[in-house]
């Protein structure tokens, strides 16, 4: 044997690994260019006067200093904690009688928790006005308070967040082990007792985790409070008035960091309790399955019955007030709300939203995918791999509004290269993509992890690339997970008002933002016609991919089931 | 091994195969076949499609790709489950799959990285033989990672014990098992009793006040070592008086099957129990019951002398 050369250090590397050098490079860019400047330029607006000169923190001063602006820092903290605490009763409850009793009908049930997520946030506050507005049908039951204020947001947010609640809270519970129960059953303790001994310790990090999430969406929320907040401001609502209304965009800036600390404090608590979760479960855990129990079952049944008659009572209202002529004095049935006249808009900015749906579900789920890819599987540039890990993870804690706020300062620079993009459908989609990026980059990392660690070793032994496996085993296996990426943009794509509001323009209007538009001018009928469109067009989507999911994944899964 | 297939670097020094520098080459360029102990099998092919992944990206026509496979599968003995899923498989099953898939290229060289390990103690030894008999077969090159001392010593033509990363030892399976050259690899292949003592002088130890004959060549007088005895070394002799008997006291047997293990308390050992393996079908003069006292006799030939650490 010759010994010849110095021994290098570094992997050899091929031509796969140079495309994925390629590509983190790109990512990284991706990034900087679509969050983090754009959050800069926010940061520096909020330390610039109107002028545009640097004025160091004399806005926050100037903030700190105006209490109507300040009060409204209370307000959301006041309605986020509140909503919080009520959906996180609610929806263990519910989550409890789904996971942990022998109710019928759970399937439905869980259906029915689920709908609200197929429908704009402000799909709420709008029914709410037909129940309990000025001339709501219930108005009474009220006892003199108006709906217009807190009580509406709160009731608002609690429908449309349940669904969230409910999805974190019954994957905690179904993890619980069985063996705990049956331990506590041989200890002879009540089961009240195994309740709260057992039951509620297993799903803490559940309940924790619900609390933040929860909290930062009531906290951030844009449409609901819009809606039905009235003369009772939020952070939410003051952006958007100095940003449209007053043009005073330093102080827009400013409020949306006062909005952005406390939702990145929520974030960071929420990431922390996460990582100690793990730790929690064993894989040797033994899933616990209820047994009967007459009384526990029928309080519970009786109890998802009512949250059923809530969910219905609340769509079924708003689709009967787009139906009606004219609420409450006329309530024979027309079409015409579905003119959309009012906004002058027609028809045009629901199929600008059913396309930049589909564009943001499309190239998201390519981007979302390929990206978690890369971060997981790639053998070099760790520490490159772990920043844009890090920076996937950040999205989730940037309120809609701030980002969509930041995206106006960043891409309307005048000597910005990417300025093209302002007031097009591709800013749009690009904001949305972001908006959404993080769970379903976690739900693609999660899938991707499953995969067998030496598929790539298998496949470079055998000469074959690894662009190539990706293609032939690591997508076909994923299938699955994708599917569930695409609608998921999809449906938060068309629901989505936060995001967007600042960043439409006249030839790229979005049915979510017209029919906020269109309850500003008074035809609360339109905006409840539009949102059902939205609604049924989400419903429709969700079909078409459970039909093509069964179609595409029989054949392209039949390894899975067999 | 994930040196010598490029998936990791090496620290120092150069990897040749065949004269042919490797280390510094992509493992795409390299040559060779490797089996994974997670089998690795792409679980949404078929089990002729994962054998013929490699040679589908060789631009090999179909009919060509056909005939390789169908003879691996043949190979394995598993034609009829060609259009099967890995999951409808067993895991032995699956394993022959891995192999066939990575000898489908014609490598020079095949690694197996702790290909058995996680297979059934049956399937285990098996498929052992099995591998055995497609080396002789192939007379491919081979190198198989594996913690499972018996599978090293059952198939190995050459065995190299190593310990963080460095060779102990290396040699035949017989030749590391009779004469291993420390104390780490005495007691990694194979079960032994060490016994503790000073050298007396060129034939003679002292142990805890008893002697015991053995070649100390090598050694120093007054040398603090080490004896390594293989449990099936030591005889049970009825009482006398010889010099290298000593005595001891039978306080467990385990019975597995084809032997006992008797458990002895002697004081050569004060701080070990001596372990002594005895074929059940081999008569014995003395009863080997619990609580008996009992003659030991160490044959000298079997003994392994080390320096002891301390």
């Amino acid at each position: 044997m010759k010994m010849f050369g110095f021994a290098t250090n570094k992997i050899a590397t091929d031509k796969s690994d140079k495309i994925g050098k390629i590509l983190v490079y790109i990512y990284l860019l991706m990034f900087i260019c679509f969050l983090i400047l754009p959050l800069l330029a926010l940061m520096s607006k909020s330390m610039q006067n109107a002028d545009g000169n640097f004025i160091g923190l004399e806005n926050f001063v100037t903030y700190l200093k105006e209490p109507a602006l300040f009060s409204s820092f209370f307000n959301s903290l006041f309605v986020a904690v509140v909503s919080t605490i009520i959906v996180v009763i609610l929806g263990f409850i519910y989550a409890f009688a789904l996971q942990c009793t022998c109710i019928p009908l759970k399937g439905f049930f869980r259906l029915v928790a689920l709908v609200p997520l197929l429908s704009p946030s402000i799909l709420a506050a709008i029914a709410l006005v037909y129940w309990f507005g000025n001339q709501g049908v219930l108005k009474s039951i009220l006892m003199g308070n108006s709906i217009y204020g807190p009580i509406g947001i709160i009731i608002a947010s609690v429908y449309w967040t349940f669904p969230h609640a409910l999805m974190i809270l019954s994957t905690s519970l179904s993890l619980s082990d069985a063996r705990l129960y049956e331990a506590s059953e041989v200890l002879k303790a009540s089961k009240f007792k195994t309740f709260l001994t057992v039951t509620i310790p297993g799903a803490k990090y559940g309940i924790i985790s619900t609390t933040f999430v929860v909290f930062t969406q009531v906290f951030t929320d844009f449409g609901v409070p819009k809606v039905i907040g009235g003369n009772y401001n939020v952070l939410a609502t003051d952006i958007y008035r100095e940003v449209v209304g007053m043009q005073n965009f330093q102080m827009g800036a400013v409020i949306s960091i006062v909005l952005l600390i406390p939702a990145l404090f929520a974030f960071a608590l929420d990431q922390y309790s996460r990582k100690k979760q793990t730790s929690q479960l064993t894989s040797r855990a033994v899933v616990y399955s209820p047994k009967p129990d007459t009384f526990r079952d029928t309080v519970l049944l009786i109890y998802c019955l009512i949250i059923t008659v809530f969910v219905f009572m609340m769509i079924g209202m708003a689709q009967f007030g787009a139906l009606v002529k004219f609420w409450p004095y006329n309530l024979s049935l027309t079409l015409t709300h579905y003119n959309f006249e009012v906004a002058g808009l027609g028809w045009d900015s629901f199929f600008n939203s059913i396309r930049m749906s589909l564009y943001t579900a499309f190239f998201g789920t390519i981007i979302i995918f390929i990206g978690s890819y890369i971060i997981e599987k790639m053998r070099s540039d760790k520490q490159m791999r772990d920043v844009l890990q890090l920076i996937a993870l950040m999205p989730m804690a940037i309120p809609g509004i701030v980002l969509g706020l930041s995206y106006i300062f960043f891409f309307n620079m005048a000597d910005n290269p990417l300025n093209f993009m302002y007031a097009t459908m591709s800013i749009l989609v690009v904001n949305t993509v972001v908006h959404f990026y993080t769970v379903s980059h976690l739900s693609s990392i999660t899938a991707i992890k499953k995969l067998d660690p030496e598929f790539e070793s298998v496949s470079l032994s055998l000469k074959v690339p690894v662009y190539k496996m990706f293609w032939r085993v690591t997508l076909p296996v994923c299938l699955p997970t994708v599917f569930d990426i695409f609608i998921y943009l999809f449906c938060n794509a068309m629901t989505t008002v936060s995001g967007v509001i600042f960043l439409y323009s006249y030839n790229t209007t979005l049915a979510s933002v017209s029919s906020i538009h269109l309850d500003e001018q008074g035809d609360v009928a339109g905006a409840a016609a539009m949102a059902m469109l939205i609604v049924y067009i989400s419903f429709m989507v969700r079909g078409i991919h459970s039909i093509v999911s069964i179609g595409v994944l029989k054949r392209t899964q039949a390894w899975r089931n067999i | 091994m994930r040196c010598i297939a490029g998936l990791e670097i090496q620290t120092n020094r150069h990897i040749y195969q065949n004269e042919r520098l490797i280390s510094d080459l992509p493992t795409s360029q390299r040559d060779f076949g490797i089996v994974f102990q997670s089998y690795a099998l792409f679980p949404n092919l078929s089990c002729f499609e994962n054998i013929a992944y490699g040679l589908k990206n060789l631009r090999w026509s179909k009919n060509e790709i056909s005939a390789r496979v169908t003879e691996l599968l043949k190979l394995i003995g598993l034609y009829s489950h060609a259009t099967k899923y890995p999951s409808q498989l067993s895991g032995g099953e699956q394993q022959r799959i891995a192999l066939a898939r990575a000898l489908a290229t014609s490598p020079n060289l095949l690694l197996l990285d702790e290909p058995l390990s996680a297979l059934d103690a049956k399937v285990r030894i098996y498929l052992r033989q099995e591998l055995k008999n497609l080396h002789r077969r192939l007379g491919l090159t081979t190198i198989m990672v594996t913690h499972d001392q018996e599978e090293a010593l059952s198939i190995a033509d050459k065995i190299f014990v190593m310990k963080d990363g460095r060779i102990m030892q290396s040699g035949s399976p017989e030749e590391i098992y009779t004469n291993p050259s420390n104390p780490f690899v005495a007691n990694f292949i194979g079960m032994t009793n060490f016994i503790e003592g000073k050298v007396k002088d060129s034939n003679h130890l002292d142990v805890m006040g008893q002697t015991i004959k053995c070649d100390c060549a090598g050694f120093n007088n007054h040398d603090t070592v080490k004896v390594a005895i293989r449990p099936e070394a030591i005889e049970f002799t009825t009482f006398s008086n010889e010099k290298d008997q000593f005595r001891g006291i039978i306080t467990d047997i385990e019975f597995l099957g084809s032997f006992r293990r008797v458990h002895i308390e002697t004081s050569l050992m004060p701080n070990e129990v001596m372990i002594v393996d005895k074929p059940i079908n081999e008569k014995s003069k003395q009863k080997i019951t619990i609580g008996n006292e009992i003659n030991i006799n160490l044959t000298s030939n079997f003994l392994n002398i080390f320096k002891s650490d301390a």
